[in-house]
């Protein structure tokens, strides 16, 4: 047997085989591509997966228009240079109207910049198949996920009619105007990905990396005091050593304090980390929980 | 070879502890972080509770805990430097066979729980029946709540002696017996003063330490076809095609001779692609890509083997079904069976027998199999599929049942005819 065979080579086969099942299953499926780092994982697997072809499916981003411009400019270099098929897609209507979640309340904000733009985009292209970078470690409601996650006409999910997953049969079969959510990276961690990135030299935003940063403390969490934070009366922005765990929109994700400017730094920080990286997520807080949006069709 | 990942089932009864040792294990692998800790403690406080119930941090979704109910496998996630580790919790109660099923289907090894006060029950005996139907060949015992019966151990002695004869019975499997208190955190992690009669290792040494000899390895070449790939010419592939899969079980190098099922026609293997550069060698569970002597009119669903031992080639067999639905099994109704990467149709046309998961009794004649039983059928299949006896090899051995509302209605297990 291979000696060579680590965690970190399991979960990637694993994750292959699956981007494959979906290719071979799915009249036309799209990576759902949100810069971060899951999604950077996600993209090196699909090249693995394809090689020497091209990637068979385009990638989609969701913007809200509240995204950092570093994961902007990352974007657009990195699809670049891959040779990827981008497709950029916004809920232009709920943007023009300036949705923002001090305005609309977190949920409904991303129930609409998000969730609805998705919803959109699926539409509009009829994708069949949504491929994620969700992790059934992220979040409780997640532990119970499926790798081929079933969603409605309307895309929404439904914990009773999620299909059991035996051995290595994922079945792919639904009716006119249902749709797939396909989640390859179910068995990682934060710590399995921070490795492989290490392992495999992925490039990812410099968000991650710590460095001085305009902070604002909002109910306990460090908010980046660029323009789309639009600061609340009495806050002061400070200047701290800081970094994103989980890159989201610039309102709603906090930094955590950190000098682990290295791509070792960071795993090596993940790994002795004690707080969940989901914790600097504001959409994680507050009585609509990760389970309810998941039902209303959210990734 | 011990695998750098332990996939892992737990089951047990309802009260006997399950929760609060996996929430243990998480806790005090750092598998759980402190704001999660934090929640559940809030969550316990608010219910009545003080301080953590580990329970709490396992629990599932809303959608459960407000009907009161369990629905599904839970998928829970730690490592320690020796190993990664995937949970994969069968809840105890409702739909209880076929979870279990589901997540042994997966897994290398078993934890059960036994409530040393009430010593081996019906349902403890199922669950391991169930695990190794299933395959699992591992057994954790996990004797808990010996604080309960003051850590004597001739209760523990018992119980092991039991166990294992149970498991003798079903043909036999490695057996760890290890008494703990997960509520406490004796032998979980930790060492136990209060059971210095036991010599063994702690729970979680023992996860660290079996060797699950992954059986995979050591079996005949199989490698079931996802997909062709044929990309644009470039200069460096002017004229590539590509069979992608994943390895299921033994190992190819460049330059064996391989046959291609059910077409039977041979080959020689040219090359191992990867965005890595060429290999010369792989083996099960790697994700290949494979270049082949001749043209051959191969696709997905087709099966390439080594060429003295191979697979079977079958329309019709004995198979252990699991009935996972609420709409029972019909007789001569077409279903869409899926096995490797091939899908068929297929009829189930007997039932043989229905097992009690109780007693293990074989009860016929019998016209159906409902939500949660577990038989003997017969099946016939319009296309030919590419198999081996699942006692052999788990992965061209077992297959699924799809209904026409595209359901996942049955789990399957391909017999020695």
């Amino acid at each position: 047997m291979n000696k060579e065979w680590t965690h970190l080579r399991e979960l990637e086969s694993e994750s292959i085989y699956i981007l494959r099942e979906t290719v071979a299953q799915f009249r036309n499926p799209v990576l759902l591509y949100s810069i971060g780092k899951d999604s950077s994982v996600l993209v090196h697997l699909a090249r693995k997966a394809f090689y020497p072809g091209p990637l068979p499916f385009p990638l989609l981003h969701v913007d809200t228009g509240y995204k950092f411009k570093e994961m902007l400019e990352f974007r657009d270099r990195f699809t670049k240079e891959i040779g990827a098929r981008l497709i950029v897609h916004r809920n232009e209507d709920a943007i023009a109207a300036g949705a923002h979640p001090l305005k609309l309340g977190v949920a409904r904000c991303c129930g609409q910049l998000k969730t609805a733009a998705l919803l959109h985009a699926l539409d509009h292209y009829q994708f069949d198949a949504a491929i994620g970078g969700a992790r059934r470690e992220e979040e409780r409601s997640r532990a119970k996920e499926r790798v081929f996650s079933l969603r409605d006409a309307f895309g929404q999910w439904d914990p009773r009619r999620q299909r059991p997953e035996l051995w290595s049969l994922y079945s792919g079969a639904i009716h006119e105007g249902e749709t797939m959510r396909v989640f390859p990276l179910s068995n990682w961690t934060e710590r399995d990905i921070w490795q492989y990135i290490v392992q495999e030299h992925i490039s990812v935003v410099p968000l991650y990396f710590a460095q001085e940063r305009l902070v604002v403390r909002r109910n306990g969490t460090l908010i980046p005091a660029d323009d789309s934070a639009h600061l609340k009366d009495g806050e002061v922005p400070e200047k701290l050593w800081v970094r994103f765990r989980t890159l989201g929109c610039s309102p709603c994700t906090g930094a955590v304090e950190s000098r682990a400017s290295t791509l070792e730094e960071i795993a090596e920080e993940t790994v002795s980390a004690k707080i969940s990286e989901r914790s600097t997520r504001i959409i994680d807080h507050g009585a609509n929980t990760m389970e309810d949006k998941k039902r209303e069709g959210y990734f | 070879m011990s695998s750098n990942v332990l996939r892992f089932t737990t089951a047990g009864n309802v009260d006997d502890g399950k929760s609060t040792l996996i929430g243990r294990l998480l806790v005090e692998t750092q598998g759980a972080f402190e704001d999660q800790i934090e929640g559940a403690k809030r969550e316990n406080e608010r219910r009545g509770g003080k301080g953590i119930d580990f329970s709490l941090l396992t629990d599932g979704l809303k959608a459960e805990r407000e009907q009161g109910i369990t629905i599904d496998v839970a998928y829970r996630y730690f490592a320690t430097s020796k190993r990664k580790f995937i949970i994969a919790d069968a809840p105890g109660h409702e739909q209880y066979t076929r979870n279990l099923v589901t997540s042994a289907s997966n897994s290398d090894l078993a934890v059960i729980l036994i409530d040393a006060r009430n010593g081996i029950m019906t349902q403890s005996r199922r669950h391991a029946f169930i695990a190794h139907l299933l395959g699992i060949r591992h057994f954790i015992v996990a004797i808990n709540k010996m604080d309960l019966v003051d850590f004597r151990p001739e209760r523990y002695e018992e119980i092991r002696r039991d166990f294992t004869n149970f498991i003798d019975r079903l043909g036999g499997a490695a057996v760890y017996c290890v008494p703990i208190s997960a509520l406490e955190g004796d032998l979980v992690t930790e060492p136990s003063e209060r059971m210095p009669w036991y010599k063994g290792p702690k729970l979680l040494e023992l996860l660290e330490t079996i060797e699950v000899d992954d059986e995979q390895h050591k079996l005949h070449f199989r490698f079931p076809i996802q997909l062709v790939n044929r990309p644009p010419a470039s200069p460096e592939f002017p004229d590539f095609r590509g069979y992608m899969g994943r390895i299921a079980s033994g190992s190819i190098r460049v330059g064996d001779h391989v046959m291609v099922l059910p077409s039977r026609a041979r080959t020689t293997v040219t090359g191992i692609v990867s965005m890595d550069g060429p290999l010369q060698e792989a083996f099960a569970r790697q994700s290949v890509t494979l270049t082949l002597a001749d043209d051959l009119d191969i696709s997905r669903g087709d099966l390439l083997s080594c060429e003295p031992h191979p697979p079977q080639v079958r329309t019709e067999f004995k198979a252990t079904l699991c009935w996972m639905n609420e709409r029972k099994l019909h007789l001569n109704h077409r279903y869409v069976l899926r096995h490797t990467t091939k899908t068929v149709r297929a009829i189930i046309n007997e039932i043989d027998y229905r097992l009690d998961v109780n007693t293990l009794e074989r009860q016929s004649p019998v016209t159906e199999l409902q939500a949660n039983d577990i038989g003997q059928v017969r099946i016939k299949t319009l296309q030919p599929i590419v198999c081996d006896p699942y006692s052999v090899n788990r992965l061209t051995g077992g297959f699924i049942i799809v209904d026409e509302n595209n359901d996942t209605v049955a789990a399957g297990m391909i017999q020695e005819n």
